[in-house]
């Protein structure tokens, strides 16, 4: 997986259709999100992924914060 | 995941927001400081001359400028007591210095109570960073 900063985020959506992925809990999603981002769980990731997300797009995971 | 391309915003949301790039929720302030700073204050830097600025900012019917480097890094603020000064001086000399400043993911009701507890008539706004985004004024948020 690669690190990227806030441009990096910008340039993936604008262009590469990104799809952005929060993966705190729902209740910290509900709080406040990226606007364009979808909420899956880290803990559901490996079985909602497939299902919800695009495999020929880019997907950046976030979550609050340098953790 | 199985997914080739993945990436991880390691500074998270809070950056995002920081910055006030575009985030909603039920905790997001309705109206934020990016949404009311006027991004049309006037700036200037600081060897220019201080009569020059004085002109170019009574045309824009302004009676503030921030001061920036090339970067657009807030260095200080001419308020109205400079600007009206007939001091032959440079921007440097007649600024005040590091001015406060807030970030753009401020909501306007907490900024507002932060500018009555302070006493103040402005705020600068920047990014984390110190990049000026803006300037509000008080009386535009009463």
């Amino acid at each position: 997986m690669r690190s990227i900063d806030r441009d990096e985020v910008r340039r993936l959506i604008a262009d590469e259709d990104a799809q952005l992925v929060e993966v705190l809990p729902a209740e910290d999603f509900e709080e406040e999100h990226i606007v364009g981002a979808i909420n899956i769980p880290l803990k559901e990731l490996d079985e909602r992924a497939p299902r919800e997300l695009e495999r020929e797009r880019p997907v950046i995971v976030y979550c609050n914060d340098y953790q | 995941m199985g997914f080739l391309r993945v990436n991880d915003y390691v500074a998270g949301k809070k950056d995002w927001g920081s910055y006030g790039l575009p985030h909603e929720g039920t905790k997001v302030p309705e109206r934020l400081a990016e949404d009311v700073a006027h991004k049309d204050v006037p700036t200037c830097v600081l060897d220019e001359r201080l009569a020059d600025v004085q002109e170019r900012v009574r045309a824009a019917h302004w009676d503030a400028c921030i001061v920036v480097n090339e970067g657009r890094v807030v260095l200080g603020r001419l308020d109205r007591k400079a600007l009206g000064s007939d001091a032959d001086v440079s921007v440097e000399e007649a600024m005040t210095p590091g001015p406060s400043t807030v970030r753009p993911s401020i909501g306007t009701e907490d900024l507002l109570k932060r500018m009555r507890e302070r006493k103040l008539s402005s705020y600068v706004v920047t990014t984390p960073d110190g990049r000026l985004v803006g300037h509000i004024l008080r009386d535009e948020l009463e």
